[in-house]
């Protein structure tokens, strides 16, 4: 069963408040500063922020502890062709501001902090992120592949991975060197 | 007996969808569970990625078969707001009544599933029945029963047809009628309640944690509706009220059932407003820049959560990047956790409250 | 009060026997003419232990026919339209004029054109030209056997069920127990097909379908010993024949001392629970669960075997209807309302048969209806039920009707 039905449940008022957004990005840019590479507000309940992938947890902490963000939405892994980027969307229940992390990862070495432990909604999205891309989650209970069979070999989101027009419409004389 | 592993799945008559769920059973009891998914996985991120930004409307549409419309509109929604364009007053007006409509069609396909599940083989035939109504009202609006390819980016496909508004009306009287009937044969049938209550139990901070949203979430007492916390389209001049369960903590298969059961009501009051509140003549589709670059991200409350989209342009014209959060996916990592301790007999009880559609979360 | 269209099932068959020993006699003196020897044969053939033995088989085939050709099929029709238009549908609808060589079917070859009788006949073809599988590591012997146990326990039920003051095969003087020793047979023949198919959902079936049977046995026999009480005596015609007359008249009505009506209510209702659990029928079908257990204890059997014991589900349905009716809604006994007289012989114009069909039918039907219309039950609940609730209420109404006893 699930843990304590005695713990309150949130006192949420289900509305958006006004302006929080230029709040919540006050309170990240003093709280987090030198961790934060770049933060804006893009508009109304949005907030992008850009760190370094080892700052990672400290930022997710701050956010949800101190900031009451308890919802982590999504997980996206984007294949840039010369790095990966990890993109978490994390929401706020009590306000309706969301903050999108972006955190970039190299090529050579694709791996970034896991939040299970502070959400465990990011596990089955992690594990789609390694699942369809590879890029490898530090601290994940689980990490296996979730979509494909459990033998598959690669990582098909990646760019280098053949898309469906590069397989297409190849005749076999094409193939053999014809026309 | 010691504990075995029981398959419950890929092919299983009630299980809606191809998934399998392994649980371990002592006796009759579910001590651990493990769902498996991913047999319907399509690849959908990476097609989009060699569609043009309007011809993925017609794999969106496919991803949750059974409510295609609130798909298709969510990925409109983050396309739009990559771009950067505003879709016309009528257009938004007329995309929240199919939004509407499209979700009681959803609800009554999950309530013609849930009957079976309890063993009430009649509620299937009913709520089916009750069903066509709708889909007969969409095919009219958007000329196809599902999968109909109707919202663009910018606005939707065509125009209601005319006397929409007064088939609507007649429509949803008759099915408000037959909701009474299925408030007698549901709420006042003590054993569904007996088979439904304490079942399943989710306190409201694990979902929470484990990203479960929508009717379940609400159903454990947390009152977010996406409709109303992060307003898209014109729901903020709609007057409807979120169905939260107030009646004490955790979330039991009672509970789940009964939200969704009162959404429809809901959905039907939003339906009617909507077609009298919108401007009876205007533009209903704006036309989109062919190529964009940006990212733009849209979350909307689907059927079953929290839809979100994640476009990324490069300026090409066709998306970069799509990202698809799906509810269920999130949903069905807390799956262990609502049915440790509960009995075997209750596994499609439960899994049938939760509402899986296993398109969305296969992708 | 009223009459029985068959008086006595052996004189009927008896002259059946007759005749076709007569017949078959005719046949070999005529051969004998040929061959001098057969003559013996043929009087042999006429002889009083022979009539006998041939009156006895052709009267159990009789009851065998009637039983299942002709009630199972008309059951299975009745609860298949009634479940049908309770779900604002049809129902099936293939009987002998939707075949395709009528005249009128040629030209346009509706397959939904009568009343629905003939799919069932259908039905049961189809079956039988299916292959029957038997799983690889299943226990063949016992799987093989089960369903033969439970077809053959049922029909058992129906050697000691009569009919009619007339129409029965045996009249035993513990009718009653025989007929519920032959009910309990059944979950013994469950529990056998749900283990020996070496498969997990089946194995969960069977031995829940074991536990439940036997957990709704107990108050069923003792709702039955309550009435007991009252009747002295465990012989179904003799049951019937007390509930015959009148218990008090309201108006020009009047009512019949059935044991429904009286201080046996109780075991009435108990003994209608408990019966709704043995014939397997939601609420209480979680042995046969489609939704969890794909189909239960049935899982593994293909073809004819699961024909077989799909059927006499509802073989078992007609059974416990007509217990109830023997037991406390008067059996066969109504009114009779006229007599044709018929070359000498009285034809009554609704006889016994009649009115034991009718409330079979009838019972059957609120079986069918209560059973499309609630969920299924889980199976610690019907336990619950079983042991905690429907156990006391049936002491309860052993008490009450000792106490109506004791005071007249």
């Amino acid at each position: 069963m699930s843990v304590s039905a005695a713990e309150p449940v949130p006192r949420v008022s289900g509305r958006p408040v006004a302006g929080i957004e230029k709040e919540i990005l006050a309170q990240l840019v003093v709280a987090l500063g030198s961790k934060l590479k770049k933060a804006e507000t893009v508009r109304a309940g949005l907030v992008h922020g850009f760190i370094d992938r080892k700052d990672l947890v400290a930022v997710a902490t701050y956010l949800k502890v101190t900031l009451g963000f308890e919802h982590l939405a999504c997980v996206t892994a984007v294949d840039w062709k010369d790095r990966f980027e990890c993109v978490y969307h994390i929401e706020n229940y009590y306000n309706g501001c969301m903050v999108e992390i972006h955190a970039d990862v190299p090529y050579d070495d694709p791996r970034i902090a896991s939040l299970v432990p502070l959400w465990n909604a990011a596990n089955f999205h992690e594990r789609e992120a390694w699942d369809l891309m590879g890029i490898e989650f530090d601290g994940h209970p689980d990490l296996r592949r979730i979509l494909l069979p459990d033998d598959f070999k690669f990582h098909p989101l990646r760019k280098d991975f053949a898309q469906e027009v590069d397989r297409q419409y190849i005749s076999r004389r094409k193939i053999r060197g014809g026309k | 007996m010691p504990g075995f592993w029981i398959n419950m799945g890929p092919q299983h008559p009630m299980t809606h969808g191809l998934w399998n769920m392994k649980v371990q059973v002592d006796g009759e009891t579910i001590t651990d569970a493990r769902p498996e998914i991913g047999y319907l996985h399509r690849g959908y991120e990476k097609i989009m990625e060699v569609r043009e930004f309007q011809k993925n409307v017609v794999l969106t549409d496919r991803l949750c078969y059974v409510s295609s419309i609130t798909w298709s509109h969510a990925y409109c929604l983050a396309v739009e707001k990559m771009m950067g364009i505003e879709v016309p007053v009528r257009g938004q007006w007329i995309r929240v009544v199919s939004l509407e409509l499209q979700r009681i069609a959803s609800h009554l396909m999950w309530l013609a599933s849930y009957g079976p599940d309890l063993g009430f083989l009649t509620g299937l035939l009913w709520a089916l029945r009750e069903r066509e109504l709708f889909l007969d009202l969409i095919q009219l609006m958007s000329g196809a029963r599902m999968n109909q390819n109707y919202p663009r980016v910018g606005g939707v496909r065509n125009d209601l047809p005319e006397n929409f508004a007064a088939m609507c009306q007649r429509s949803i009287e008759h099915f408000l009628l037959k909701m009474e009937e299925y408030e007698k044969v549901f709420h006042d049938s003590k054993v569904f309640h007996m088979r439904t209550e304490g079942v399943g139990l989710l306190s409201a901070a694990d979902a929470i944690n484990w990203g479960v949203t929508g009717p379940n979430l609400r159903a454990c007492g947390v009152n977010v509706d996406l409709r109303r916390l992060d307003p898209y389209e014109t729901y903020e001049e709609v007057d409807f009220e979120p169905q939260v369960w107030h009646d004490g903590g955790a979330g039991d298969s009672y509970a789940r059932f009964v939200v969704r059961f009162n959404e429809l009501r809901e959905s039907c009051k939003i339906v009617l407003q909507a077609l009298e509140k919108m401007p009876k003549a205007g533009a209903y589709r704006a036309k989109p820049p062919r190529r964009a670059e940006g990212e733009g991200y849209a979350k909307t409350e689907d059927s079953r959560g929290e839809a979100l989209f994640y476009v990324i342009g490069d300026g090409d014209d066709r998306p970069y990047r799509v990202k698809i959060r799906s509810p269920v996916f999130s949903t069905m990592a807390a799956t262990p956790l609502i049915l440790r301790g509960n009995k075997l007999a209750d596994v499609v009880a439960i899994l049938g409250s939760v509402d899986v559609c296993v398109g969305e979360m296969d992708k | 009060m009223s009459a029985p269209l068959i008086p006595n099932l052996f004189d009927v068959c008896k002259v059946l026997t007759g005749a076709i020993v007569w017949v078959v006699q005719q046949i070999i003196y005529a051969v004998a003419v040929l061959i001098p020897p057969l003559r013996g044969l043929g009087d042999w053939l006429g002889s009083d232990p022979v009539i006998t033995i041939l009156t006895w088989l052709i009267a159990v085939t009789v009851i065998v026919v009637w039983a299942t050709l002709v009630n199972l099929l008309t059951m299975m029709w009745v609860e298949r339209k009634l479940y049908s238009r309770l779900q604002d549908r049809y129902g099936i609808m293939i009987s002998i004029w939707s075949l395709p060589f009528w005249p009128f079917n040629r030209v346009r070859r509706p397959t939904h054109r009568g009343t629905g009788y003939l799919q069932n006949v259908a039905d049961g073809v189809k079956l039988l030209q299916k292959e029957n599988i038997t799983p690889r590591n299943a226990d063949a012997a016992m799987f093989h056997i089960s369903p033969v146990l439970i077809a053959s326990s049922t029909l058992m039920i129906f050697a000691a069920l009569p009919w009619s003051s007339g129409f029965y095969v045996a009249n035993l003087p513990l009718g009653i127990l025989f007929i519920l020793a032959a009910f309990s047979l059944a979950p013994l023949g469950i529990l056998i097909a749900g283990w020996s198919a070496n498969n997990k959902y089946t194995l969960v079936g069977g031995l829940r379908a074991a536990a439940m049977l036997m957990a709704y046995e107990i108050p069923m026999i003792l709702a039955v010993i309550a009435l007991v009480f009252f009747t002295g005596s465990l012989d179904p015609i003799e049951i019937v024949r007390q509930q015959d007359r009148v218990l008090f008249a309201l108006g020009p009505i009047g009512i019949p001392a059935w044991y429904a009506f009286t201080p046996q209510f109780l075991g009435f209702l108990v003994f209608s629970v408990a019966m709704m659990a043995e014939m397997e029928r939601i609420p209480f079908d979680i042995p046969e669960a489609e939704a969890e257990l794909v189909e239960g204890w049935t899982t593994e059997y293909s073809g004819m075997r699961f024909g077989l014991v799909f059927g006499f589900k509802w073989l078992r349905m007609i059974a416990g209807a007509a217990l109830i009716a023997i037991l406390y809604l008067g059996g066969w006994s109504g009114p009779v309302f006229a007599t044709l007289d018929v070359g000498g012989i009285p034809v009554p114009i609704l006889p016994e048969e009649v009115w034991f069909l009718l409330k079979i039918y009838l019972i059957s039907a609120v079986f069918v209806w209560i059973s499309w219309s609630v969920p299924r039950v889980r199976i610690d609940q019907i336990l619950n039920i079983g042991w905690k609730r429907l156990i006391p209420y049936s002491l309860l109404a052993i008490l009450v009707a000792a106490g109506f006893r004791v005071l007249g």
